[in-house]
């Protein structure tokens, strides 16, 4: 259950922490705002999963424990959220793949036997669909706009969909925690996440990359060098001056 | 070439039952996405529950230098305003 919740919690926030790498860096201000307001979601969402974890694993952990003291190979994220960011196609790409899983995962946990779980993703969903539909929004633009634009979007499909596998394989305390009634089975959404990113490249006019080697590694803690980086910036106040507070 | 996307003006309902309010303007390429933007900039802190946008371009405006002929003659007719009259307590929004 832990390992489940970490899962859940690390995408979050190392995805949540790349967008934030935007902030002030957009290519309009609307754009900015809109990345910057989706990072927040995000890491909102993985507060409330390591403070839930937290109180699981008792011992008076916190949720900064989690997030700040944990080195690479115990972090449960998938690959894909770790990537860089790239130019603005590169980042559209990575979230569209990320939402369209994410999505789908969080309405099955709406279900989950977990009531907090359950409650979690409830509120969570809001979010995420409205995450959903911009970045989709942004890759028909992209896809369906001019020939530089159509190109970038592209070539960051070609180069991310090998993260894609990783997304719909469950790891081993997936599967025991579908089996527990509280996780989601991959299985019964993958369908329809992939059913939701080949409508969305369709009508970008953009070409489904064909499937070949799928990358994984990331929900078992075998990570890409840029978690370290990732990691380096973002623990590096607690790791300096443990225990720093505001 | 003008590579900007063009400028909208964006109106928003606080509440229920009150007026759309102008709060700014924003660049965006069409109507869904300058909804987007608006969603994005102007309610991140809860002030709405519904917007309008407009383009920019479909506002027509008075010109300041019409002011003295526009403005200036309704300052001395006091009487068009209800001062003069009561307003119950429960009567809202006046």
């Amino acid at each position: 259950m832990q390992q489940y919740l970490l899962h859940i919690a690390d995408n979050a926030l190392i995805l949540g922490h790349r967008l934030s790498e935007w902030c002030g860096h957009g290519p309009a201000l609307e754009i900015d705002m809109a990345m910057t307001n989706i990072s927040l979601d995000l890491i909102g969402q993985a507060r409330n999963m390591y403070q839930y974890a937290a109180t699981l694993e008792g011992d008076g952990k916190t949720e900064d424990d989690l997030a700040y003291l944990r080195d690479v190979p115990e972090f449960r994220n998938v690959l894909l959220v770790e990537q860089v960011n790239g130019d603005f196609a590169n980042t559209i790409a990575r979230q569209f793949l990320f939402d369209t899983y994410h999505y789908f995962f969080q309405q099955q946990l709406c279900e989950s036997q977990d009531p907090q779980l359950a409650a979690m993703a409830e509120k969570s969903l809001k979010e995420v669909a409205y995450h959903l539909r911009w970045t989709s929004e942004w890759v028909i633009r992209l896809g369906d706009g001019t020939i530089e634009s159509k190109a970038r979007i592209q070539r960051a499909f070609q180069d991310l969909w090998s993260f894609r596998g990783e997304l719909l394989t469950p790891a081993l305390y997936e599967t025991e925690a579908v089996a527990a009634g509280v996780g989601v089975d991959l299985g019964a959404i993958k369908t329809a996440v992939e059913q939701k990113i080949f409508n969305v490249l369709d009508e970008a006019t953009l070409v489904r990359p064909t499937d070949g080697w799928m990358h994984a590694g990331g929900k078992t803690g075998r990570h890409s060098e840029h978690l370290g980086f990732i990691l380096a910036e973002m623990q590096f106040l607690q790791r300096a001056y443990p225990n720093a507070a505001w | 070439m003008n590579t900007e996307f063009p400028l909208w003006e964006v109106f928003i309902r606080s509440h229920g039952g009150l007026q759309h309010k102008h709060v700014g303007s924003l660049h965006a390429v069409d109507a869904t996405m300058a909804l987007e933007n608006a969603r994005d900039v102007y309610t991140r802190r809860q002030e709405g529950v519904s917007i309008w946008v407009v383009p920019s371009n479909a506002i027509t405006a008075s010109d300041p230098a019409d002011s003295d002929a526009f403005f200036e003659p309704a300052k001395d007719k006091i009487y068009r305003h209800p001062t003069f009259y009561q307003v119950p307590d429960n009567v809202k929004h006046m």
